[in-house]
């Protein structure tokens, strides 16, 4: 058994998760494509949110490719922590805003 | 960043043989990817031919005020080659004969030829040719006094500017191009602006060439282009006509940063799977040549720096023969792929 769980050669066999289930896998890689297109907003602003989201679940994959996916764009390294940063702070945030959560349950069941 | 050529330095790969092997092999022999011939093979494609001549390319010599670090030629101030002036009048005796429509000037830095305004007079005056580019680095125009006056030549020549820029922030371009290449070549892009080049209501042409700062590919040649024109008018005034993203080639420099920096495999595996068989159909060596200092007859600037002369019993300008050029297998080999990933990449820009 390999020792790592992650690969990055894995990243260009994405594909090929619809060879087990080709109606399902062709359905999301459509979906995938469409929703990085141009709409109302654009594909630069895309790539930026797809990098910080990418950070927030700490997916390796996808840090790579949208590492990548910015340079090709001419975005630059400034953005990109910035946009790093945005996903720190909501992840942090959100890990925060449950110590209200705490905090009720903690006097609802003290004296 | 290096201050010298590869040659100067006595690098392994300022050999042409030596870069052609590495090319050839690794792993391009391991099978793990396809050669640039299979590839073609696998799309239909037996061999890429030449379509009608327009451009002439002529590299006037290898000499250069800078030493980038991505430069297939390996110029830079140490390198001598200069054409003679019995090459350069070859080639116009060739622009005599046949119908070219667009000589297309490089180096090295073209400007650094001491023949280089007397050829480009001597284009105008005697030849039909009808279009002539330079490919300027733009710090050039601003390096000696002896150029300062290079914009107002450029114009009374209605020469066309191909300018490279590698990015609109200092940052990347002087970690490619060299520490100050950035504020110099702003105000050389300033300097063409004030003489009417890249203006919209002018007739002189000021384009630039945009390429990757690193070992990535470029992106959208159009979504550039406006990032670019926004940038540069909002922060500096600066005006130009169209923008040119060019994929770098792993020849010479850049693929000795590629071997270094261990992006060599990564490179030549994106290369290879943005491969785009519309691309390959457009490459510029359907309708360019490409002429080196001494006069030798290459299918583009990238063969020239690889030594693979064009495949034919008469392969020098002296001996120009537009039958048998017309006739030849333009050479290929892994390199290519550089040309023919994503929406393609030619001196002129995207070919897809």
């Amino acid at each position: 058994m390999k020792k790592e769980y992650y690969n990055p050669e894995d990243l260009k066999k994405f594909g090929e998760i619809s060879k087990w289930n080709k109606e399902l896998g062709d359905r999301f890689f459509e979906y995938y494509n469409k929703v990085f297109e141009e709409g109302a907003l654009t594909a630069r602003e895309k790539s930026l949110i797809a990098l910080a989201v990418a950070h927030v679940v700490q997916c390796p994959y996808c840090i790579d490719a949208y590492t990548k996916d910015g340079l090709q764009r001419g975005i630059e390294n400034e953005e990109m922590m910035e946009a790093v940063h945005v996903g720190a702070a909501i992840k942090g945030g959100a890990v925060l805003v449950h110590g209200v959560q705490m905090m009720n349950r903690h006097d609802q069941l003290s004296m | 960043m290096a201050t010298k050529s590869l040659k100067a330095r006595k690098s392994a790969l300022s050999n042409t043989e030596k870069q052609l092997d590495v090319l050839s092999n690794s792993i391009f022999k391991a099978g793990v990817l396809p050669t640039f011939k299979q590839k073609l093979h696998a799309h239909q494609i037996e061999e890429i031919k030449p379509n009608v001549l327009q451009v002439l390319q002529i590299n006037m010599g290898y000499m250069c005020n800078q030493v980038c670090a991505h430069c297939h030629v390996d110029a830079g101030p140490d390198r001598k080659e200069m054409m003679s002036r019995q090459t350069l009048q070859q080639c116009l005796t060739v622009m005599q004969t046949e119908k070219i429509e667009t000589v297309d000037l490089t180096g090295g830095a073209p400007e650094m030829h001491p023949d280089f305004r007397w050829f480009i007079q001597e284009i105008r005056t005697q030849t039909s040719v009808q279009e002539i580019i330079v490919r300027s680095n733009l710090t050039i125009l601003l390096a000696n006094k002896k150029y300062y006056d290079l914009p107002d030549f450029f114009a009374e020549h209605r020469v066309h500017i191909v300018s490279s820029l590698p990015f609109y922030k200092r940052n990347k371009t002087d970690r490619q191009r060299g520490s100050g290449v950035f504020d110099t070549s702003i105000k050389a892009l300033q300097k063409l602006n004030a003489t009417g080049y890249g203006k919209p209501d002018s007739s002189l042409i000021l384009d630039l060439v945009y390429n990757p700062s690193g070992a990535f590919l470029p992106g959208d040649q159009k979504a550039l282009e406006e990032d670019f024109k926004k940038a540069l008018l909002n922060d500096f005034g600066i005006e130009f006509n169209q923008l040119f993203a060019l994929a770098n080639l792993p020849i010479s420099r850049f693929l000795d940063y590629l071997i270094a920096s261990e992006n060599f495999e990564e490179y030549m595996t994106a290369l290879v799977e943005a491969f785009n068989p519309v691309a390959a159909k457009n490459v510029m060596c359907t309708n360019t040549l490409s002429v080196s200092w001494e006069g030798y007859l290459f299918d583009c600037d990238f063969n020239q720096m690889l030594d693979l002369k064009v495949d034919t019993a008469h392969p020098h300008i002296s001996q120009f023969n537009s039958q048998l050029l017309q006739k030849r297998k333009i050479q290929i080999s892994q390199h290519c792929y550089g040309c023919t990933a994503g929406a393609g990449s030619s001196c002129q820009g995207s070919i897809a």
